[in-house]
């Protein structure tokens, strides 16, 4: 198995990983940044399986700009979930 | 909303540029790299977005108002039909590359097979990645200032 098949294997892990963190997370800020944490680990596994193209455009809009849109909702609103 | 620490302000006006220089380097490489007017302009909109959240939204109202916004992005849409029509005009058919082959600009053909990337080729393709990317910019961007606005006056109590 060279590093490529590896990374493969690790990279939808950690996707999933930070996707259910994003979940079980109380701190909505925290939140927002697993959220971009997988859109950016999203962005790489893009780019491994050779589509450039598509990892720029996730890593400017998924990474960026929703974060941006969710911290400015987070601002105007409470920081913390209700239990 | 207001503005942030002075240490994220300092460290997106540090930011700042680099990010931009990359979008508008990947629109203006839209025919030669990955990337085009899409990816570049999404580049470029997330780093004015990371400049309004850090500086606050009043900040950024006295540089640019989101009406004018607008207009950029229905700019971007009409320079973009309008090259399509001067293929039209020019050539045979809509959309066609009217500039290839020709001594204006974009218009050198490159040599068959694998050479080295030349900026000045093309035809109208750098032209429409233009267009697109300044559609993409305004576009986006006014949709996270829109959302600034709408948040500054919900706290207020104004709407």
């Amino acid at each position: 198995m060279d590093l490529v098949e590896i990374i493969h294997i690790i990279l939808p892990i950690l996707i999933v990983a930070s996707a259910v963190v994003s979940i079980y997370l109380k701190d909505l800020l925290a939140a927002v940044i697993a959220l971009a944490a997988m859109s950016l680990l999203l962005s790489l596994e893009f780019y491994i399986l050779q589509a450039p193209d598509v990892a720029i455009a996730e890593a400017g809009v998924g990474a960026c700009l929703t974060t941006a849109i969710f911290v400015i909702a987070i601002r105007a609103t409470k920081r913390k979930e209700d239990a | 909303m207001s503005e942030m620490s002075r240490i994220v302000r300092t460290m997106t006006a540090i930011m700042f540029p680099f990010a931009m220089i990359y979008g508008l380097y990947v629109i203006a490489h839209g025919h030669l790299t990955p990337g085009g007017g899409f990816q570049g302009g999404a580049v470029v909109a997330s780093a004015c977005a990371m400049l309004l959240v850090a500086y606050g939204s009043k900040w950024v109202e006295e540089k640019i108002k989101e009406k004018n916004l607008s207009l950029l992005e229905s700019v971007g849409a009409i320079g973009f039909i309008a090259i399509a029509f001067f293929g039209l005009f020019f050539g045979v058919a809509f959309f066609h590359n009217f500039l290839v082959g020709s001594d204006l600009l974009f218009g050198m053909v490159p040599a068959v097979g694998s050479t080295g990337a030349n900026i000045n080729t093309g035809g109208v393709l750098p032209l429409m990645n233009f267009a697109v990317g300044l559609k993409v910019i305004a576009g986006l961007f006014a949709i996270v200032l829109v959302m600034a606005y709408a948040t500054t006056s919900f706290k207020e109590g104004k709407s």
